[in-house]
């Protein structure tokens, strides 16, 4: 039994698979709120599927690269339900999950939002199989004519003029493909792409 | 279960990845990591170095003070953990892994206030707290004055510094002198070579017009710019500066401050008792004029030992079992980390 969830974006993503199809699942777009999101989410889904967690023996998460305050959200939920749980955690990029869900029979690149006027971005080739390390790039560098999957291809049409779906990732195709044994594993660590901003130390300041 | 609940706490609010566990009072486990080091060269926190820190040292953490104190996890009531304030991103790694725990173990959450957390802990070294007690919270990151009736229901502002936090006076002061970051033990230990000369450094708030509208407030901003005056005129004069001396004289303005307006909350609200937390609560000269003034006023002052006056785990599961055992309602699985977190607002 398998749990998959996925933060990196703006969606909110959770699926359970029983090893030959999801059983549960649960979704919601919404950039600002992870942390409150993502555990209502798993207990959605595990309802959903009349699953509860000491039955699952195997969790995935989605290591980005995305927005570095969400896709830890993630990462930290999967790292510590494994840990007591005692079950494996591994990862998936979440380019790759994103593009599960891309049906074109051509080369293609998903392009999702990295803020700042930037796309994290990698190329696919027409059997959807990942060309390029995961990066961080202005949309013009990573510009493509063919089809584009992705937050990314919505928010900048110049680069990406044909935008397809999907927009987001969803856990479902995660688990799904870890579940078919087609996904690429990761150690569960964040793709942050970044170094840390250091530029400003936190104002320590009274709150009350 | 029901006196002695067994609880988990985790803390995240800045630079410390803390998981403690307790047991009612009986502290049997206090995980901490640390990444100040990596903040040092900085002279402050940087959020994202904090925040990425804690990712890391979440789970080894967790293994760790389940291994220290030898239970199951199954085995414990509740799982607490510091819902705010503090920095935004580093409060979510530790509410998201608190949720983990919990949802896999099927056990109720409590999102906790970081500053009631840090009066709670005293209950691990002095026992229960008293019907009523005085608060003074001192760290980088807080000065305040509170009122506690009851630290799971009733905590109520009386002041707090109006600019900078003590430790963080404390902290520029150190840097202005040259010494390393954080700088309240190493201006601490300066000051005990000090006081061969006594510089009349200000007292914030304490003139009879500030007394009528900031009795129980703070201000540390204007003892530093006097600090640096002095210590600037000193080197445009050529001449040495005395350390010792001004580690001494400004420990002891702020050391003055504090306990003046801690025996006087004290005598205002008639708490026969003042307990003193957070990271300068380990300030030696703050627990001597503490005491001696609070004795003056047959006043009892309670400060934990300094390991658990700075940030850990085991204040929010000291806070937790209290909630527990006083049969509190826990927290929804749609918890938010609130980086504002109002003091009166003990489980979120
Ligand atoms: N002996 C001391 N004398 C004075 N100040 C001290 C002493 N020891 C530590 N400090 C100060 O305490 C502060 C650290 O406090 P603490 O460990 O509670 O962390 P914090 O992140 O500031 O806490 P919070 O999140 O509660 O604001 C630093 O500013 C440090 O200089």
């Amino acid at each position: 039994m398998l749990l998959a969830f996925d933060t990196s974006t703006a969606a909110v993503t959770v699926a359970v698979h029983d090893g030959s199809s999801v059983v549960g699942s649960h979704a919601v777009v919404d950039p600002l709120r992870h942390g409150e999101l993502l555990a209502p989410g798993i207990v959605a889904a595990l309802d959903a599927a009349s699953v509860s967690p000491r039955q699952l023996t195997r969790i995935v998460v989605g290591v980005g690269p995305g927005p570095f305050t969400g896709l830890r959200v993630g990462i930290v939920t999967a790292r510590t339900m494994g840990a007591v749980l005692g079950v494996p955690v591994v990862g998936v990029c979440s380019l790759d999950v994103v593009a599960v869900g891309v049906a074109v029979d051509e080369p293609f690149v998903v392009a999702t939002d990295a803020r700042r006027k930037e796309v994290y971005w990698a190329r696919y080739d027409a059997s959807g199989t990942r060309l390029s390390e995961p990066a961080v790039a202005k949309p013009s560098t990573a510009a493509f004519d063919g089809p584009a999957a992705g937050r990314g291809a919505v928010l900048y049409p110049e680069s990406f003029p044909r935008a397809v779906a999907p927009e987001y990732p969803d856990a479902s195709d995660l688990a799904r493909l870890v579940g078919a044994q087609r996904a690429r594993l990761l150690p569960p660590e964040p793709l942050y792409l970044r170094r840390p901003d250091v530029a400003a130390p936190a104002a320590r300041k009274s709150v009350l | 279960m029901a006196d002695d609940p067994l609880v988990v706490g985790i803390e995240t609010s800045c630079d410390e990845t803390g998981v403690g566990i307790v047991q009612g009072n009986t502290l049997l486990a206090d995980a901490i990591a640390s990444s100040v080091e990596e903040h040092a060269r900085f002279g402050g926190v940087v959020p994202e170095v904090a925040s990425r820190a804690h990712l890391e040292a979440m789970v080894p953490m967790i293994e760790r003070a389940s291994a220290e104190a030898d239970v199951a996890l199954d085995d414990v009531d509740a799982i607490a953990v510091t819902a705010g304030p503090g920095l935004a991103g580093a409060l979510l790694v530790g509410v998201a892994a608190a949720k983990a725990l919990a949802l896999s173990l099927g056990k109720p959450l409590y999102g906790v206030n970081h500053l009631s957390a840090h009066v709670a802990v005293d209950q691990l070294e002095h026992g229960p707290l008293p019907e009523r007690c005085v608060a003074l919270l001192v760290s980088g990151g807080h000065s305040s004055l509170l009122l506690v009736d009851d630290v799971t229901a009733a905590v109520e502002p009386l002041g707090a510094t109006i600019d900078d936090a003590a430790g963080e006076a404390f902290d520029k002061v150190a840097r202005l002198l040259g010494l390393p970051f954080p700088g309240g033990p190493h201006i601490d230990n300066a000051a005990r070579e000090g006081g061969h000369i006594t510089l009349d450094f200000p007292r914030g708030l304490t003139s009879n017009r500030d007394l009528e509208r900031h009795r129980f407030d703070f201000s540390f901003s204007g003892l530093k710019t006097a600090v640096a005056r002095w210590v600037e005129a000193r080197e445009q004069r050529g001449e040495p500066v005395p350390v010792a001396d001004v580690a001494a004289s400004f420990q002891e303005a702020v050391c003055d401050v504090l306990t003046r307006k801690a025996v006087d909350a004290c005598r205002a609200t008639g708490a026969g008792h003042l307990v003193i937390g957070g990271g300068v609560a380990a300030n030696s000269r703050l627990r001597v004029l503490a005491e001696e003034r609070a004795a003056r006023h047959q006043i009892k002052v309670r400060v934990p030992r300094p390991a658990l006056c700075t940030d850990n785990g085991a204040m929010v599961a000291a806070l937790g079992s209290e909630l527990v055992r006083r049969g509190r309602e826990p927290s929804a699985w749609d918890l938010p980390a609130d980086s504002s977190m109002p003091v009166t607002t003990v489980v979120a």
